[in-house]
């Protein structure tokens, strides 16, 4: 939002001095400002050059490369490259092989730990946050701290813990036996759930065979595409909430903290209970960053990285094989560089597809769910964080403007809305 | 019982702390629940650093060792002779370095540019902006392979160079930057301006003072990033020279060296790589905090 604000041109330099300040001539101004480019352009050139090179120059690099059939050694920016035009992508999408299903198998992997992943976390973190925002509790922040302390520390660090923690004969199945359960060898388990659960009911005897089994989508049979997560992938969904429900914690916190209390109060008066504040006050209220949390644990999840590098490297059976890990195994293990680019693409696709999806449902949602409701300075919650944020770090931009109205970036001067 | 003859919206409590008592104290059995489920793993981390291999083995779960033993850690820090594969030392030094340049570098370049982006203007600026949000939007995994690609082409994979430089520059630095430059009032550098003082000066004796809140946060958030930083380290470098004590420890612990072993040590590597993070965090968590937030609204 403040980018719309930046966009529009400087306003005529003379309207933007309040008072005594005011010149009449416009030349000292001019010079000024024109000092000002050059500072700018000063202050702004290492970060160009370094976000262009590193970061920008570098998709474009990979585009060209996703094109090639290049082994990492040869330089494939000469007329010699072995250029293949779309055949990385055909071999991956399209045509029947190898390649295919290890994508196909990533994609579904990916998909599973998504689908259970972002509801656990975005509900553990709510929980965590409605708790840690009771003004009555004693300790709420060692609390905060406790709960946001693994988000802090490194991943392959709390990988590492994980490993010992879920070993076969490790600490938690030792805590399952005292209450009965035989834990399974987790990080070797390559079983979907699914079947696992529909077993141990007696539903189905192991992996069903027929039609199932039979026909294939992507080169996968559709046994596979329905099993679910595999035991072991389990452990990286369990990791995953456990590491990132801190910080959605205090993404959540920060909005509950936002909240007026007085709706609250209003809705005790007229008699309501407790759920029913927390039904039709509070998660109402929270929507927009609910929506929020929802976007950031969508984008993070498709890219499962580091934790399949340490827990499993795709074992067992490819269960914990997602497409970033795949794309990195193309590349750096198998010198197959074109391939991994072309599947980092698709890793791009997948990713956009879902940021444009949620920006879709929470511009629909955020702005009927709401003003619909009639709450007070309903600007949108999620810029009320943004000035949260803001205000953590300024005392001083607290209170700019009645209500936040939509458009106020930096053209807006303080002094006027006091007066 | 006694208070039903006030209106509940007097009380100063919010509605979800008005539980009865046997609510309350199942609220607090709860509590204590989760706050050992996020405790707990780390409990077992140090109680298993100071058990033999044998103990950590047959009792994983146990948090007070029988037979507590530092072993490890002399291991670990070459007291007692080096760890075989585990040159811990090494990876510290290689981490340490790493971790130092980038807050610094990454530090200086925020500033400027959030500095810039706010407050200066030039032409282009709108579209920097623009640019600098577009670039925080991309995946990071997605870039494995293309960095990999340029550090090839500049002749900077598999040294200190490739390591750092890429590192120097983010984009979520520079927002907070931007975002905490806007909340200046701009009364105060106005009149430096009229003291006389330029564009450098006013930011490097004015403006820059002010920040520090600003400023620590993004020292913070870059100390811990690149201390924790993983994958970009794995595909820059390849020599076991380079390796921190995140690709270091990825390999050690990954490594096919079966169930159940050495993982006193594995542990006690992992232990020693947070506790600088930890510090930091325990002694600054607000500024932790504010980042944490500050990362939720990328916009």
């Amino acid at each position: 939002m403040p980018t719309t604000a930046t966009e529009r041109p400087a306003p005529p330099p003379a309207e933007r001095r309040p008072g005594p300040a005011r010149v009449p001539g416009r030349s000292p101004t001019r010079t000024i400002r024109g000092r000002e480019g050059l500072w700018g352009w000063f202050f702004v050139s290492p970060m160009v050059l370094g976000l262009g090179l590193f970061l920008a120059l570098p998709i474009l690099m990979a585009a060209w490369v996703s094109l090639l059939d290049w082994d990492g050694q040869s330089n494939p920016f000469t007329p010699d490259a072995d250029f293949v035009g779309l055949d990385n992508y055909r071999s991956l999408l399209a045509e029947d092989g190898l390649a295919r299903t290890l994508l196909a198998t990533s994609l579904r992997n990916n998909a599973y730990y998504v689908l259970l992943t972002v509801p656990l976390q975005t509900a553990l973190s709510l929980t965590l946050a409605i708790i840690v925002n009771q003004r009555m509790l004693r300790g709420r922040s060692m609390l905060r701290t406790t709960f946001y302390f693994p988000s802090v520390t490194s991943s392959i660090a709390v990988c590492t813990v994980f490993l010992f923690l879920f070993q076969g004969s490790g600490a938690v199945n030792q805590l399952l036996g005292w209450i009965g359960v035989k834990g399974p060898n987790w990080f070797q388990d390559s079983r979907g759930v699914l079947w696992v659960l529909l077993d141990a009911m007696g539903i189905t005897d192991g992996v069903p065979g027929g039609f199932l089994a039979d026909h294939r989508m992507m080169g996968l049979p559709f046994s596979e595409w329905l099993a679910g997560p595999s035991v072991a992938m389990c452990t990286l969904i369990l990791l995953a909430v456990w590491t990132t429900s801190g910080t959605f914690m205090l993404i959540f916190l920060a909005a509950l903290q936002n909240i007026p209390r007085e709706l609250e109060e209003a809705a005790a008066l007229d008699g309501a209970s407790r759920r029913h504040v927390l039904r039709h006050v509070l998660l109402p209220a929270l929507r927009p960053v609910m929506f929020l949390v929802t976007t950031l644990g969508l984008i993070a999840t498709w890219q499962v990285f580091d934790q399949v590098y340490v827990l499993g490297q795709g074992d067992p059976a490819n269960t914990t094989l997602t497409p970033a890990y795949l794309s990195y195994s193309y590349g750096f293990d198998n010198a197959e560089f074109g391939q991994g680019a072309a599947i980092s693409f698709i890793l791009l696709a997948i990713v956009l597809l879902m940021t444009g999806v949620q920006r879709f449902l929470l511009r629909e949602r955020g702005g009927r769910g709401l003003s619909g409701r009639g709450l007070s300075g309903q600007g949108p919650l999620r810029q009320r964080l943004a000035a949260g944020a803001a205000r953590g770090a300024v005392p001083a931009a607290a209170k700019s403007g009645p209500g936040g109205k939509p458009e106020h970036g930096e053209g807006k001067e303080a002094p006027r809305a006091h007066d | 019982m006694r208070t039903t003859d006030k209106p509940a919206a007097t009380d100063e409590r919010p509605v979800l702390a008005r539980f009865p008592r046997p609510a309350r104290l199942a609220g607090y059995a709860l509590l204590l629940g989760f706050a050992l489920l996020y405790a707990l793993p780390f409990l077992v981390q140090l109680s298993t650093s100071f058990k033999s291999d044998p103990e950590a083995a047959s009792h994983p779960l146990s948090l007070l060792p029988a037979a507590p033993t530092a072993a490890v850690f002399e291991q670990l820090t070459g007291s007692g002779g080096g760890g075989e594969g585990v040159p811990f030392m090494r990876w510290l030094g290689n981490s340490t370095l790493v971790t130092v340049v980038v807050t610094l570098g990454r530090v200086a370049f925020d500033s400027a540019a959030g500095y810039a982006l706010a407050r200066l203007r030039f032409r282009g600026r709108a579209l920097l902006v623009a640019f600098v949000v577009a670039v925080m939007a991309v995946p990071p995994v997605v870039l494995l392979i293309p960095k990999f690609l340029v550090l090839n082409t500049l002749g900077i994979f598999d040294t200190y160079t490739g390591m750092i430089v890429p590192l120097l520059f983010d984009a979520a630095g520079i927002f907070i930057m931007k975002q905490f430059f806007e909340s200046v009032p701009r009364e105060v550098e106005e009149a430096a301006r009229i003291d006389g003082a330029g564009v450098g000066r006013t930011f490097w004796y004015v403006v820059l003072p002010m920040s520090r809140p600003a400023l620590i946060t993004v020292t913070l958030l870059s100390f811990q990033g690149s201390w924790n930083e993983f994958t970009h380290f794995l595909v820059a470098t390849q020599s076991s020279d380079y390796e921190t004590l995140t690709t270091g420890l990825a390999r050690f612990v990954s490594g096919g060296l079966g169930a159940g072993t050495q993982y006193p040590l594995k542990l006690g590597a992992a232990l020693l790589s947070t506790i600088p993070v930890a510090v930091l965090f325990f002694c600054f968590q607000r500024y932790f905090i504010r980042g944490a937030n500050a990362g939720a609204v990328k916009e």
